[in-house]
């Protein structure tokens, strides 16, 4: 791609991502007070990560059922508390296997 | 020093998680015309695996930069939740130019590990944190622009499901022990699934389908079962 149209479209990408993030962190320097915005705020993160696992998950490898087979390795490997590193390594192997035989 | 060590090992396998997931971001830059430079670019300045998926396809189609700004400003928008949450447990090392620099590298991965640490956290943590991250980010992009064609298609369709994976291992330990985070979880994917799969629905956006689940689970969560009241600033800052 021509650097002066890339330049452009990465100078708008970046701009927009990272004032997303640096304005509520620079701006907000007191605590909330409210009990429901800090208990919201609380269960941000867990709720935006659940909301873009699924169901995107099951057409993350361009196949349904290596996808489901990965992704059931990864719902016991979590469930029992293995590192980010040993569910994401064990989720991508097995649905590399499973899609062999596919 | 101790913080910024602890940081950095806690950033470990998220570094390896990212690894894997530029790796595959690099291949489809570089496959869908990208030289090897502009797919390292974008990964140094944006940090995001969604927003430059996204964004890597507007450019391949010429899309408008007004397009660009709204499409990134809705898949990012929930950092701004994220980065106003972190507000909350940051401690005083955390000045100005810290909050700068360090909001650059709150990705969802960061964010939640940092959110999960007991009592507050300051910038010697959160360097050590992101550090190993940002640099597997960009590494691992390097790596797959550069040598992503040498390998068969069917790695790299696996390597897909990596940060899935990573993300099922950061919630499923809360979702376990908590019955509050388990019923936001399951009321959220529940929310998540029907707004993709409900042909009416169809039209909403993945950034806006995350945003609209999270706020109602979320709400829900905070309304139905609010926090404790706030526990003592002192014991808080012992504890950490």
């Amino acid at each position: 791609m021509s650097w002066p149209i890339f330049l452009k479209y990465l100078l708008v990408m970046a701009g927009v991502t990272y004032l997303i993030r640096m304005i509520p962190l620079a701006a907000v320097r007191g605590k909330v007070k409210s009990r429901f915005f800090r208990s919201f705020l609380y269960y941000v993160p867990y709720a935006v990560l659940g909301a873009m696992t699924f169901p995107d998950v099951f057409a993350s490898t361009g196949n349904l059922i290596s996808a489901i087979a990965g992704t059931a390795v990864a719902l016991v490997l979590g469930w029992f508390e293995k590192s980010l590193l040993t569910v994401a390594a064990s989720a991508c192997a097995v649905a590399y296997v499973v899609g062999l035989f596919l | 020093m101790k913080q910024y060590l602890k940081g950095l090992r806690h950033g470990v396998p998220i570094a390896v998680g990212y690894l894997s997931v530029s790796f595959a971001f690099g291949i489809q830059a570089t496959s869908s015309g990208l030289t090897s430079i502009q797919a390292i670019l974008i990964s140094l300045f944006n940090v995001t695996s969604a927003g430059q998926l996204a964004g890597l396809q507007l450019m391949v189609s010429s899309a408008g930069l007004i397009e660009m700004m709204l499409t990134q400003l809705t898949i990012n928008l929930r950092y701004a939740l994220m980065s106003l949450s972190l507000s909350q447990k940051l401690d005083k090392t955390m000045t100005l130019p810290h909050r700068l620099l360090l909001s650059f590298c709150n990705t969802d991965e960061v964010f939640v590990v940092a959110s999960q640490q007991p009592g507050k956290v300051g910038r010697a943590y959160l360097y050590g944190l992101t550090n190993g991250p940002f640099l597997g980010w960009v590494l691992g992009t390097g790596l797959g622009a550069l040598a992503g064609g040498l390998l068969p298609e069917s790695v790299t369709a696996a390597l897909g499901i990596a940060i899935y994976g990573m993300f099922v291992a950061i919630i499923l330990p809360p979702f376990r022990r908590s019955r509050d985070v388990r019923i936001v979880i399951i009321i959220s994917v529940a929310l998540s699934c029907l707004i993709s799969l409900l042909p009416l629905l169809s039209f909403i956006s993945t950034g806006f389908r995350i945003i609209i689940c999270a706020v109602i689970a979320s709400a829900l969560g905070a309304w139905l079962m609010p926090l404790p009241d706030e526990p003592n600033e002192d014991e808080e800052v012992l504890e950490a």
